[in-house]
């Protein structure tokens, strides 16, 4: 084992200048083959170089070249102090590669190495931190462990700030080097390493430091100001390249609590989030908060908005996930009573009509939601109630396909859909699909609480139904199959 | 004013004492010093009070009458035991005339006077008696004949005797005590112990001759039975035998038509039964009560009258681990067996209500249970669908099942002898039932499932039949799915297919069948589809479905979702146009193409054949070509599910909304012509009911609502309570409010009575001492006088002696 050797050398240079060369005994151990040796030599340089620079022991300030420093005039101390340096700059090269390495435990054990050199540096080492961010950020693998192991040190204001510019500028050029193609696992690592950034909400709140500055005053890395921009220069460097949708819609669930609010100028985000709107399905769905956020906080004027929204309502989206949130907030843009009225009869017939897809849970929720239109709408109510109209239609007056709300001859038409839901087999949705043949009532149903449901929540309120009563079957039961018309006697056999 | 009034009364108490009371009362009302008017302060219209005018004056001098009477009689007989009765005939009674009174006293004493020889004997015509009988006239009898020397024939005693003794109706002792004198005369020489001698000889002489008679009668019986003995001996032609056998005979045994008769008395006399019904009237009975439970079946499908039976009793939950239970005697009947079997049927038929909560315990347990792939068990299953085999989970409780059905493998022979050992055992035991009880109570609540069969058998050794029972079912209980995760096993299809044999699943709601309906339609939309075993899987529950809903024609949107993506799947990628497959089916990606048959040989070689259910388990193990035809299969029974849906949900208003996108994939992008020729069959089949249904909206309209009354000004009427205008509560709370209310005014009554009783008896006792000391002082002043006259004489005297 190289582990007796490598303590030996340590001491060796720890404690006589004399042995300095041994150094390179250690160094060569970090490009070794086994995984033992590396970290084990990794944990010997940070012991190294930690106490070096406690004692002060490595060159600081612009580093000459080592040929030079050796020809030139310097003490034998500087010259020590020098290529000592050298050395240490030699260590943080293999280590930057060593982030790369198959191994967890190498790349973490080199993760920390680099970062106990950061605390132990008297200037902020931006070049360091340059190298250990490009190394939290490979191209072809994935290192979210890393990066999740790197978070701790995100908390410092300063760290933070200068990984937000180190990743803007890693953007800058990785993406640029491939002009534009996606590259899923580096954008996925830099959405892992970004997207936990927890920024500070007052400039009172940003105390805590990684390195301790004269002139903390006045120092750019105090000023909020300054993080928000680099925040936002970062999303935005992020933002502006094509991202795989995974991604694209993990960006979106977060953009409105954690990305918005912190930005300088959110009005920037219109742009992206207008591409996300328009590309439909639940990325558009989930754009729609962001969206929600710059028209009602920041004037954003959207042309065409409601015209989308309608265009968003296919089958999916009762069966998306994101379906709680997006009723939340299509119920918020449908609560303004000065929208005309054929635009909220497309929206009721619409919404009815794909209802006929929809599983109970779903259904139990947008039925209040539609009576909750009714009831903003009193116009709309033809719809559930005409008395006057024409006896038979041969044809539901609604264009489905229609994209143009004004166009979709809504209010001509009659909620049969509903009328149909009357006689689906869940009680709780027939019943409140009956509601269809009263007049509604004045008072607001209360959605809130029935957008969460889900499909085991009704069938866990069935369950503990109880009931005194249990009819049974009064047929007589003729075997498995023994009933009349039976179907799957029909079509299945036992064996 | 006051005591004007009060004298007043007093005048007018004392005339209308003796006059009657109506005219003194009228008077009365008219003389305003009388009447006390209660002014109101506000006229109030239509209430009525009953006190606006008082006589304060009448009811005072009543109330003192009233008292004279009872209290004061009280005061004065105070301390005194003795009561004085006055029997005077009429001496109390007013409406008599004093004459007429006189009249009847003295017609009643001459009366009481009347026949009375002497009148100077007061108690002449008290006479003293002994069960009806003059003691004056027994005492003359003194010697008393002993009868108990005969009691053989205590009922032969002749009437004269019996006159004798008795003093009855016979002629000689008729004689009143109160003519003594006659008697004697008219009495014969025989004296009256020579009489009753004489009596005495008669009746043994009657005696004896009763008695020979008999004898001789019984003699002449007794010839007769040996004449026609021989007789029958020469009739019955085995003269020896027969004389024998009647010999022993005669005594001991009873006669044959005396048993038969006895027999008959004590059989049950036959009832009046219902008459028997003819086949028609069966028939027509049937027919009836399947009406009834047809309707009944149709008020629950539209969810009407849910409340109404809510008197039964209250349903005990499957998690029920009410440490305490009582096995009831009805719950014996769960296990029944016949040749060996359980015997099911007997109960289903029963329907107890025990029966009812454990089938839904059950199925609850089914639902809970998830889904099982492998079918092994399944024939099993639908050989004996044994309730209570489906109650015991299928991993860890296989002794129990062994037990409880005696057709398993594992079980083997053991188990027969077992069952039989419990019939005969449960025959035994029925007597020793108060012991049981006992027994039962001892035993732990909480049972290990066995491990092994042994185990088994020595848990459940020594107990009855009924201890044992209690024990399954106390491990059934403790290991219920629901308590523990390892229990929890895995559902098979199958039991969703039982639900709709023992349940109505045409009900609005229904308690095992509607969580049934939420779990396949959950099945439907949450499971992915990416294997053919999925898709076979998937077909099978909307089957059932469409079978749960053929009644009720209820709407499930997850069927008609599902058949569309199976629909979907059978088509070549990218042909997902114009119309949607939502969730788990996806337009694009993995899994499809799962039912794409391309291969020409095997499309033409296909033949419609039912799907084995057997496949999810084999899949692996066929061929392509069967896959392939399987997959035919598949799409053939979706048409069919297709044409089905269409044909039920034809009178929903948007049913051709429904139905669009399946119509859109069917028409345009189905590549028929591939189609082998009976597959287009079922294509067309489906496709014919989907298109030739008319298009027919009617405009909907809202159903009248009431019209709203109009506010009207009439005054809100508020029931005026007995504690007055108090309202509010309860009906219990007003009930209690009444009571408390009116033991307060009672209570305040009686106070004031007794305050007013105390003044009147302080005032006549104050009138008392005052009638006293005025009394005694008169007496002294008479004294006093008397003295003083007696002094003036003295005096007087001594003055003229003096003087003398």
């Amino acid at each position: 084992m190289a582990r007796p050797a490598l303590a030996a050398s340590l001491e060796a240079v720890l404690g006589d200048r004399g042995n300095a060369n041994r150094v390179f005994e250690i160094l060569e151990l970090l490009a070794a083959k086994e995984e033992e040796d590396v970290l084990c030599a990794a944990r010997t340089c940070r012991r190294l170089f930690a106490a070096l620079l406690r004692r002060g022991e490595l060159f600081a300030g612009s580093l000459p070249a080592e040929e030079d420093a050796l020809r030139g005039n310097y003490s034998a101390e500087e010259k020590y102090k020098i290529w000592m340096r050298h050395r240490y700059n030699d260590c943080v090269e293999s280590l930057s590669e060593l982030l790369g390495h198959d191994s967890f435990q190498v790349k973490e054990s080199s993760l920390c190495t680099l970062m106990k050199f950061w605390k132990g540096s008297i200037a902020f080492p931006r070049h360091l931190l340059k190298v250990v961010v490009n190394g939290l950020i490979p191209i072809h693998e994935d290192a979210s462990l890393l990066i999740s192991r790197f978070q701790e040190y995100m908390e410092y204001e300063d760290v933070r700030y200068f990984v937000m510019k180190a990743v803007t500028e890693s953007i800058g050029q990785v993406m640029q080097k491939i002009k534009e193609r996606p590259l899923p696992f580096y954008q996925q690592n830099v959405f892992s390493l970004i997207s936990p950034i927890n920024m500070p909400n007052k400039e009172r709140d940003m105390v805590k430091f990684m390195m301790k500055q004269d002139n903390q005053e006045e120092w750019k890395v105090s000023k909020l100001q300054a993080h928000k921009q680099a925040f936002e220069r970062m999303w935005l460097t992020f933002l502006k390249h094509q991202l795989p949708s995974g991604l694209y819609k993990k960006v979106l669930v977060i953009l409105h609590d954690s990305i918005l609010p912190y930005m300088n100028e959110p009005t920037l985000m219109i742009d992206f989030l207008t591409v996300a709107y328009g590309v439909g399905g639940a990325i558009s769905l989930l754009a729609l908060n962001g969206l929600f956020i710059l028209i009602h906080q920041h004037n954003l004027e959207y042309p065409d908005f409601y015209k989308k929204l309608y265009s968003l309502l296919d089958p999916s989206i009762y069966h998306v996930k994101y379906r709680a949130r997006f009723f939340h907030l299509a119920d918020l843009f449908l609560s303004s009573s000065h929208l005309p009225a054929y635009l909220v009869a497309a929206f009721i017939k619409r919404l009815s009509r794909l209802a006929l897809t929809a599983p109970p849970e779903a259904l139990l929720m947008v039925i209040p939601f539609i009576c909750n239109l009714f009831r903003r709408h009193p116009a709309c109510k033809v719809l559930m109630h005409r008395p006057n109209g024409p006896q038979d239609l041969s044809e539901d007056p609604y264009i489905m396909e229609q994209e143009e709300p004004s166009e979709s001859r809504a209010l001509e038409s009659s909620l049969w859909e509903l009328q149909s839901l009357q006689n689906h087999y869940h009680p709780d949705v027939a019943q409140a699909a009956a509601i269809l043949n009263q007049s509604l009532s004045e008072i607001e149903d209360d959605i809130s609480g029935l957008l969460e449901l889900s499909a085991s929540e009704l069938f866990d309120k069935e369950i503990k139904k109880t009931s005194a009563n249990v009819p049974l079957e009064f047929e007589q039961v003729r075997g498995l199959f023994g009933k009349k018309n039976d179907i799957i006697a029909e079509h299945f056999a036992l064996d | 004013m006051g005591k004007a009034a009060k004298r007043k009364k007093k005048a007018s108490t004392s005339s209308k004492a003796k006059g009657s009371a109506e005219p003194t009362i009228a008077m009365v009302k008219s003389n305003p010093f009388e009447v006390k008017v209660n002014r109101q302060k506000f006229n109030i219209l239509g209430r009525k009070t009953k006190n606006d005018v008082g006589l304060p004056g009448v009811s005072r001098s009543k109330a003192i009458k009233k008292r004279t009477q009872t209290l004061l009689k009280e005061y004065k007989e105070k301390e005194k035991t003795n009561v004085f009765r006055d029997k005077r005939f009429g001496e109390y009674n007013t409406k008599i005339s004093p004459e007429e009174k006189m009249i009847k006293r003295f017609t009643l004493e001459r009366q009481q006077n009347y026949g009375k020889k002497n009148i100077y004997n007061l108690n002449e015509d008290e006479e003293l008696t002994h069960f009806g009988q003059s003691l004056a006239e027994i005492e003359k009898l003194n010697d008393v004949i002993d009868s108990d020397s005969d009691t053989d024939e205590r009922g032969a005693l002749s009437a004269e005797l019996t006159a004798a003794h008795f003093g009855g109706g016979g002629g000689l002792l008729r004689k009143k005590a109160s003519t003594e004198q006659e008697d004697e005369e008219e009495e014969k020489p025989k004296s009256r112990k020579e009489l009753i001698e004489e009596l005495i000889a008669k009746s043994k002489q009657e005696k004896q001759e009763r008695q020979s008679r008999r004898e001789s009668a019984l003699e002449l019986t007794e010839k007769l039975d040996n004449d026609w003995k021989e007789i029958q001996t020469l009739m019955a032609r085995k003269p020896p035998k027969s004389e024998r056998k009647d010999k022993e005979a005669e005594k001991p045994k009873p006669d044959e038509y005396d048993m038969i008769v006895r027999e008959l008395g004590f059989e049950m006399k036959a009832k009046p039964s219902e008459r028997m019904k003819t086949e028609e009237e069966l028939a027509k009975e049937e027919e009836a009560r399947l009406q009834k439970l047809e309707a009944d079946r149709l008020r629950r499908m539209r969810g009407i009258g849910e409340q109404e039976n809510k008197k039964k009793p209250s349903h005990v939950s499957a998690d029920d681990l009410t440490d305490g239970f009582i096995l009831d005697k009805d719950d014996r009947r769960l296990l029944s067996y016949k040749d060996g079997k359980m015997n099911i049927e007997n109960v289903e038929e029963e329907e107890d209500k025990e029966e009812e909560e454990d089938k839904e315990e059950e199925e609850e347990q089914e639902e809970e249970e998830g889904e099982k792939e492998d079918n092994e068990n399944e024939e099993g299953e639908e050989e004996s669908a044994t309730e209570d085999e489906e109650d015991v989970a299928s991993d860890n409780h296989s002794d129990l099942e062994s037990d409880l059905e005696s057709e398993e493998e594992a079980a083997g022979n053991k188990e027969q002898k077992k069952h039989k050992a419990n019939e005969n055992e449960s025959q035994n035991v029925e007597e020793l039932d108060p012991k049981m009880e006992a027994a039962k109570s001892e035993l732990p609540y909480t049972f290990a499932v066995p491990e092994s069969y042994e185990k088994f058998k020595s848990l459940l050794a020594g107990r009855t039949v009924e201890q044992q029972l209690t024990i399954l079912e106390r491990i059934q209980k403790c290991n219920h799915p629901s308590l523990a995760v390892g229990n929890k096993t895995k559902l098979e299809l199958i039991y969703l297919k039982i639900t709709s044999l023992l349940f109505p699943t045409s009900d609005f709601w229904h308690p095992v069948v509607t969580p049934a309906f939420i779990y396949m339609s959950q099945l439907l939309t949450k499971c992915r589809i990416t294997t053919l075993q999925d898709v076979i899987k998937g077909l099978f529950i909307c089957s059932l479905l469409l079978e749960y809903v053929s009644l009720s024609k209820r709407f499930v949107p997850e069927l008609i979702n599902f058949l569309l993506g199976v629909l979907h799947i059978s088509l070549p990628k990218k042909q997902a146009q114009g119309y949607t497959v939502v969730h788990p089916f996806t337009p694009v990606g993995k899994n499809l193409e799962l039912l794409l048959v391309c291969d020409k040989k095997d499309l033409e070689s296909w033949k419609k054949q039912n799907l084995p259910l057997s496949v999810v388990t084999r899949l692996k193990e066929l061929s392509k070509t069967e896959i392939n035809h399987i997959r035919l299969s598949c799409l053939a029974l979706c048409f069919d599910l297709i044409k089905r849906c269409a044909v039920l949900y034809e009178s929903l208003p948007s049913f051709y909304e429904i139905m669009h996108p399946i119509r859109v994939l069917l028409t345009q992008r189905v590549s028929v012509s591939e189609y082998p020729e009976q597959m287009q069959e079922w294509y067309h089949g489906a496709l014919k009911e989907l298109e030739n249904k008319t298009k027919h909206y009617t405009p909907l309209i809202c159903e009248k609502k009431k019209p709203v009354p109009l506010k009207q000004y009439t005054p809100k009427i508020v029931k005026v309570l007995e504690f007055g205008r108090k309202q509010g509560g309860s009906k219990k709370e007003q009930e209690r409010k009444r009571l408390i209310h009116k033991h307060k005014r009672e209570f305040k009554g009686a106070v004031r009575e007794i305050r007013k009783d105390n003044q009147f008896l302080a005032r006549m006792q104050l009138s008392e001492i005052m009638e006293r000391d005025s009394a005694r002082k008169r007496k002294v002043k008479e004294l006093l006088g008397s003295l003083a006259t007696q002094e003036g004489e003295w005096k007087a005297m001594k003055r003229k002696k003096g003087r003398n």
